[in-house]
């Protein structure tokens, strides 16, 4: 088995739609099939990008604290699964599924594997 | 000389020896090792023993099994010399990426290449990765040999290809077949890189010999010529390359008749190679010599194009299978059933509602109803930008008797195209409607 996270990517300033309810429950009842096919591990949705703070501390002195996101972008990470499956094909179907639920392109990105204990 | 052996196998025989029996070595000792890498590797490996001991002792009786054995024991020796050297994690990486046969209910009867050109073909990968991949993993061609042919500077191949590879893995993109569900669409997939690299071999898209192209001052035949058929011949390669891979899908897929369908296509397109340029120049269809036409090619064609009627599960690399056969049946342009070939592109239009379909079919057009009503159909069409569109066009000006708009068309064309071959026989048409070609840019 191989975990991957599926991103959730799109404009988080654009309006809602109308049926945005039927959105979210579309996605819930997506979440409830990933949980139980037994592939679930974790998933969230993100506030706006606008309510990001980036942080970098690889200088030396205090670190730069700087307000919004790390890129400037017309679309952001709106949110994300990540999933426990086979191989890419089992992780595509699932961001396929995904994205028609939540009506936005999904990335899907293979996690690095854990190193041995 | 006692034996017959060393005389008879050069290097030139194994290297294609070796050639022919890539694919089969790497996927088999892929599905093995569960490692695209290590199978490559242990190949090269068999493939340099193989050069030393063969030229002696002679081929082994069945080369592809001698090789894919050496080449498995070879990469077995290595994982054990490298586990008691390296970390446990590497010994467990290999292991656990061993396929999963359970999952796979016809594994057992399934060519491992089959399994690796749905691999290289994976939609994960992008185009141009599954063309490369799929020429050095199955075809086995060097990366050197790709990269020229592609036009791509060697290091960049190399490259392309490593960082293909380290997706498969680091992604998991499967080995195996995919499910009947899938299957349609991930085939499609398949034929599409084939058809693609066929194309490729068939009619360049970069400018070949471009070079020698030095407008204003008079080239040098000699050298361009050169350069184009030291060009040529390595393209022709990709289209025997090409149909040598459709074959062996055909042999492990004989139900899939698309498949079929594109190896006809191919053949077809194939067997009017030899009449298709001459002194650099493209040759019309109407204007080809069809007594160079390849009869055993076209033959082969005919008799997958009439197996695939039987089967009447019609699809678009078997349209447009079935309306090449209509080109290859007809002695000439004006003995061609051009009413069939617009029937053949009703038919392909339904399943491929594409505009390059259209224009295609608008070429048939004329030939039934003339060509203004050809120019009524491409007015609808957007493709200005499209060399293809502005030559066909050009062409039905031209017959329409519309001489100045055909040579601005002419003209268009000629900024577009970028295969030197193209390029000739428009400047060809240009010169016999009395209008030398005018430096663009």
């Amino acid at each position: 088995m191989a975990q991957y996270l599926l991103s959730v990517h799109g404009s988080d300033t654009d309006e809602m739609p109308d049926d945005v309810q039927e959105m979210y429950a579309a996605v819930d009842s997506f979440n409830k099939e990933v949980q139980a096919s037994g592939s679930w591990v974790f998933a969230g949705g993100l506030n706006p990008a606008s309510t990001a703070t980036v942080v970098d501390g690889t200088g030396n002195g205090d670190p730069v604290i700087t307000d919004g996101p790390y890129l400037e972008s017309k679309e952001h990470l709106g949110g994300f699964w990540i999933v426990d499956v086979p191989d890419l094909d089992a992780a595509l179907e699932l961001a396929r599924r995904g994205s028609a639920a939540c009506r936005a392109p999904v990335e899907v990105r293979p996690f690095q594997p854990e190193p041995d204990a | 000389m006692s034996v017959s052996g060393p005389a008879d196998l050069g290097h030139a025989d194994l290297d294609r020896v070796f050639r022919e029996e890539h694919g089969r070595v790497v996927a088999t000792l892929t599905r093995r090792l569960g490692d695209i890498d290590v199978a490559e590797e242990a190949a090269q490996e068999a493939y340099l023993i193989a050069v030393q001991r063969w030229p002696e002792s002679g081929p082994p009786p069945n080369p592809g099994a001698w090789l894919t054995t050496t080449a498995y024991n070879r990469a077995i020796d290595r994982i054990r010399r490298e586990s008691t050297r390296d970390s446990r994690q590497a010994q467990a990486a290999m292991i656990n990426d061993t396929s999963d046969d359970a999952g796979d209910p016809i594994s057992s009867v399934v060519d491992d290449r089959l399994r690796l050109m749905f691999t290289c073909c994976h939609p994960a990968l992008a185009t141009s990765a599954q063309v490369a991949l799929t020429l050095r993993l199955l075809g086995g061609l060097s990366v050197a040999e790709i990269a020229g042919a592609f036009l791509v500077d060697e290091a960049a191949m190399a490259k392309r290809l490593t960082r293909s590879k380290q997706k498969i893995k680091a992604a998991r993109i499967p080995y195996r077949v995919p499910s009947d569900a899938e299957l349609p669409g991930r085939l499609r997939g398949v034929l599409a890189t084939l058809f693609l690299v066929f194309n490729e071999g068939y009619l360049p898209s970069a400018p070949t010999g471009a070079a020698a192209e030095n407008r204003g001052a008079p080239t040098e035949p000699g050298d361009s010529a050169q350069a184009g058929a030291e060009q040529d011949a390595i393209r022709t390669d990709l289209c025997a390359e090409a149909i040598r891979l459709t074959r062996i899908l055909a042999t492990l897929m004989p139900d899939e008749p698309e498949v079929l369908g594109l190896l006809a296509l191919m053949l077809l397109t194939d067997a009017r190679r030899p009449s298709r340029v001459s002194g650099g120049s493209l040759v019309a269809l109407a204007d080809q010599d069809r007594s160079r036409w390849d009869q055993d090619l076209i033959a082969e064609g005919h008799d997958i194009v009439r197996g695939c009627l039987r089967r009447g599960r019609p699809g678009r690399y078997q349209i447009l299978a079935a309306i090449n056969a209509v080109h290859t049946d007809a002695a000439s342009v004006q003995q061609t059933d051009w009413r069939q070939v617009v029937t053949l592109y009703d038919q392909l239009l339904a399943v491929d509602p594409s505009p390059i379909v259209a224009l295609n079919r608008a070429i048939a057009i004329a030939e039934v109803d003339g060509p203004n009503a050809a120019l009524e159909i491409l007015d609808a069409l957007p493709l200005e930008g499209y060399h293809a569109y502005q030559a066909t066009r050009a062409d039905l000006l031209r017959r329409a008797g519309r001489t100045e708009a055909a040579v601005s068309a002419y003209q268009r064309a000629l900024d577009l195209a970028g295969n030197a071959a193209e390029r000739a026989f428009l400047r060809g048409r240009l010169d016999d409607l009395g209008a030398g070609p005018v430096p663009s840019g």
